[in-house]
């Protein structure tokens, strides 16, 4: 049974440029990297280094305060500062700052078993999250909680290798050069989840490393090639692909038996329990055409994204705009002192002619439907739009605007230009607004009527006994 | 410090998506243009050099009065996003061929400022501006009912004229009589040699024309194919007079303004639902007031009406169906109404 998703759009998918191109290391080492303590979903992680210490590659420099993972000196060296520094989210985020030493000294492994093979549910989701690792794809949800949320709920797990994103090619070039770190690491993953079938998707424009990944391939592992259509590697999306499922509003892959890991998320896995290394490098595409020589490099975590421009031969032509991730759902970055973080998959420079510019104007929707039929959640985008400019906030949660994945197929096919990922989100803000007011009132009106509950209680027993509960029930009844 | 500001001002910031199909609405616009040119040569071939004038008078009129309400009420130019010519060619496409340029510009001028701009422009008429032109139009029963034989002598006068030529009855006209066209093949149906109005003739070149509007993702098939649908089901399942169903079937399909409707106004973006359900039972419905009209209705046409009737709903019809909600059960909505029962 072939299954789809609904919609979605086909962008070019200008990855020519990288995705010949052998995994390369920095021609230098950075001399700096900045560690941020945000680099996961779930509060910032609380700095345990110091101005003045010595780190070594793999040294634990900031540990989780809650839902997260921690995170590791990816150099070895001297701690210069601790403080807050810029972050590709946009606000500056405190950072740990290691001066490179460049002698890569090594921290102790932070695990170091027998047989992989052998170890239980428990032991992998140790190693998992001692060796901080969190989704590379770019949510960063931490993979532990991610293992442990699917535990006993799961039967398939997948591993995510559309890379539907046009321009960037790591996650390719991975599959391609270590097809086997990304199907081990998927088999721990598997065994650790008590499964016996690992499906591997892969957009069908990378069939050499969909034959690389075959060829690998053990009995359990199924690697499966996918329709080229964005966003299949959306999460939702590719489990509606590959299971035919749909994951319920507000619900998680869990909720319909799957669990999907990034496939180079699959490959920090095996680092981490094959080797005990935890995750300090990451494969980066630096591409567009505001790059002298785009690459695909091998980086530590905490690169400045200044450094890795300068790597690729440094900026050409008129560079209009740099974005952390893909054209699609990048982020665009004013500040290129930012660092590279564990979810950055790509750092893509656009010429001013190759990123759409800002319309101009008044954008008339001209209801044409495109963004209805490009929409993979089934959402009318337009219909965001024409209540969100009237500011009839109210009617935008009825409209399910919170299932909005912020994929952009609809901005992206929006004859008129209309920027509906922006009115999106500004919308689910003044939703999440209303929703906290309605909270707020709620429980003030619950407190309202405890209080006079209590009021009614203390009542019966002062009065005479000949009238029992009833008043107190009429007033409830009042206040509600 | 001197190059972190250098960058922060290098560098443009914007929300994400970064990158958009080249698709915008003056070349959607253009591509319904092109769609039409077909027919409209056909129609130029089969009625003369008049058609040439005609489409010029009412699409100057069209564009003009946008320019001159938009001037007036100090909007902003909107003329260039096409949409007031593709209105004024759609309007002549459906007037005969005869019409006074009077008429026609007093039509065009209707359909732009009273359909479209007093409600707010593009985007924001709630009925398809050139069918509403028309049917205004038939408020002019001698001119608008004055149909010509094709094959009018190519250099007819362009001016005055047309008094003293003789209508032809319309192979519609024979249908609302319960009888098939005399003397009018299904061959010069879809050709175009027909009695009608100039853009109404050719129904092979709407098709083409509408195929090239599918193939270019501008219209999507399924508003013309269940409108179609509809209509050939309905008058396979009810012929009149004794004729053949397929027959019946086949003229009803290729007579009148079916095509043009189904093809080019029913799918107009601004009057029609954009959620896929409501797409279906818009057409559906149109088909079935079309034939509804025909049978009877006093005007032996009912295509314009039965648009126009449909228009009304959209807004209606984009609320009663929304697109199935990711993620949940198929028919929740009738398990709740079981539960409330």
């Amino acid at each position: 049974m072939i299954h789809r998703f609904f919609g979605g759009v086909h962008p070019r998918g200008h990855k020519e440029a990288t995705e010949a191109l052998a995994v390369a290391p920095l021609p230098q080492p950075p001399e700096q990297v900045i560690l941020a303590m945000s680099q996961h979903v779930g509060p910032p992680c609380a700095p345990t280094v110091a101005v003045g210490d010595s780190v070594t590659v793999g040294q634990v420099v900031g540990e989780p305060a809650g839902l997260g993972a921690p995170i590791h000196a990816s150099v070895s060296g001297k701690v210069v500062a601790v403080e807050p520094r810029p972050h590709a989210g946009g606000s500056p985020v405190m950072s740990v700052v290691i001066e490179n030493d460049g002698q890569n000294t090594p921290a102790d492994p932070i695990f170091r078993p027998a047989q992989p093979e052998k170890l239980t549910t428990e032991q992998v989701i140790d190693i998992v999250r001692a060796a901080g690792i969190t989704g590379m794809g770019g949510a960063g949800f931490p993979t532990h909680a991610k293992l442990s949320s699917a535990l006993g709920k799961a039967d398939t797990v997948i591993l995510n290798g559309a890379e539907c994103e046009p321009y960037l090619t790591a996650d390719h070039r991975l599959m391609l050069e270590q097809p086997k770190k990304v199907i081990e690491g998927g088999r721990v993953l598997m065994r650790a989840l008590g499964l016996e079938k690992l499906v591997i998707g892969v957009e069908a424009n990378k069939l050499n490393a969909v034959d690389a990944l075959k060829a690998e391939a053990p009995a359990d592992v199924e690697v499966r090639p996918l329709r080229v259509r964005y966003p299949q590697g959306a999460e939702k999306q590719l489990i509606q692909n590959i299971t035919g499922r749909q994951v319920p509003p507000g619900g998680l892959p869990a909720n319909v038996g799957c669990a999907v890991f990034n496939v180079s998320t699959a490959a920090a896995v095996y680092d981490a329990v094959f080797d005990g290394k935890p995750l300090t490098h990451r494969i980066v595409t630096v591409t567009g055409k505001g790059v002298v020589h785009p690459a695909n490099f091998l980086v530590p975590i905490g690169t400045p994204m200044e450094f890795l421009v300068e790597a690729a031969g440094g900026l050409k032509g008129n560079p209009g705009r740099v974005l952390c991730g893909g054209p699609m759902m990048g982020i665009a970055q004013y500040d290129l002192a930012a660092p590279i973080i564990k979810g950055n998959n790509g750092l893509l420079v656009m010429s001013t002619r190759e990123y759409s510019p800002t319309p101009k104007g008044v954008l008339t929707c001209i209801h044409c439907g495109r963004c209805v039929s490009a929409c993979p959640m089934h959402l009318v985008p337009l219909t965001f739009n024409q209540r969100f400019s009237a500011g009839h906030f109210d009617q935008l949660e009825g409209l399910r605007i919170l299932d909005c994945i912020e994929c952009g197929s609809c901005a992206y096919s929006c004859p008129a230009h209309i920027p509906l990922v922006q009115v999106i989100r500004a919308g689910k803000n003044e939703v999440r607004k209303l929703q906290t007011a309605a909270k707020a009132a709620t429980e003030k009106a619950e407190a309202e009527a405890k209080a006079a509950e209590e009021a009614a209680k203390t009542e019966p027993e002062a009065s005479p006994a000949d009238v029992p509960a009833e008043p107190a029930k009429e007033e409830e009844a009042t206040a509600k | 410090m001197n190059s972190e500001t250098e960058t922060k001002r290098r560098f443009s910031v914007a929300s994400s998506p970064h990158i958009a199909s080249p698709d915008s609405t003056p070349n959607l616009m253009l591509d319904v243009l092109i769609a039409l040119l077909p027919a409209w040569l056909v129609a130029v071939y089969f009625f003369g050099f008049r058609v040439v004038s005609l489409t010029a008078v009412t699409i100057a009129a069209a564009v003009g009065a946008e320019y001159l309400y938009r001037r007036l009420t100090k909007q902003h130019q909107t003329i260039g996003d096409l949409s007031a010519a593709v209105t004024g060619l759609l309007l002549t496409m459906c007037l005969p061929v005869e019409t006074p340029y009077w008429i026609a510009a007093l039509g065009a001028v209707f359909a732009i400022v009273v359909v479209k701009q007093l409600f707010g422009g593009l985007g924001k008429n709630f009925m398809n501006p050139a069918l509403a032109g028309r049917v205004f139009l038939f408020s002019f029963p001698a001119v608008m009912g004055k149909y010509i034989a094709p094959g009018r002598t190519f250099w007819a006068p362009i001016f005055g004229g047309g008094v003293e030529t003789v209508s032809s009855a319309t192979p519609m006209s024979y249908l609302h009589q319960g009888l098939l066209p005399e003397g009018i093949s299904l061959r010069q149906l879809l050709v175009g040699q027909q009695a009608g109005c100039l853009g109404e003739v050719a129904s092979l070149m709407l098709l083409f024309g509408g195929a090239y509007l599918v193939l270019r993702k501008v219209i999507s098939p399924r508003i013309p194919l269940c409108y179609l649908g509809t209509v050939a089901v309905l008058t396979f399942l009810f012929p009149m007079g004794g004729i053949g169903r397929m027959d019946w079937m086949l003229y009803n399909l290729f007579s009148g303004g079916l095509m043009l409707g189904a093809i080019f106004m029913a799918t107009d973006y601004v009057t029609s639902p954009v959620t896929p359900t409501g797409r279906t039972v818009y057409a559906i419905g149109c088909g079935a007031l079309t034939v509804f009209l025909r049978y009877f209705g006093t005007y032996p046409e009912g295509v314009s009406f039965a648009i126009l009737v449909m228009n009304t709903l959209v807004w209606s019809l984009d609320k009663a169906f929304p697109p199935h909600r990711f993620g949940t059960p198929w028919f929740q909505k009738k398990e709740k109404k079981e539960a409330s029962k």
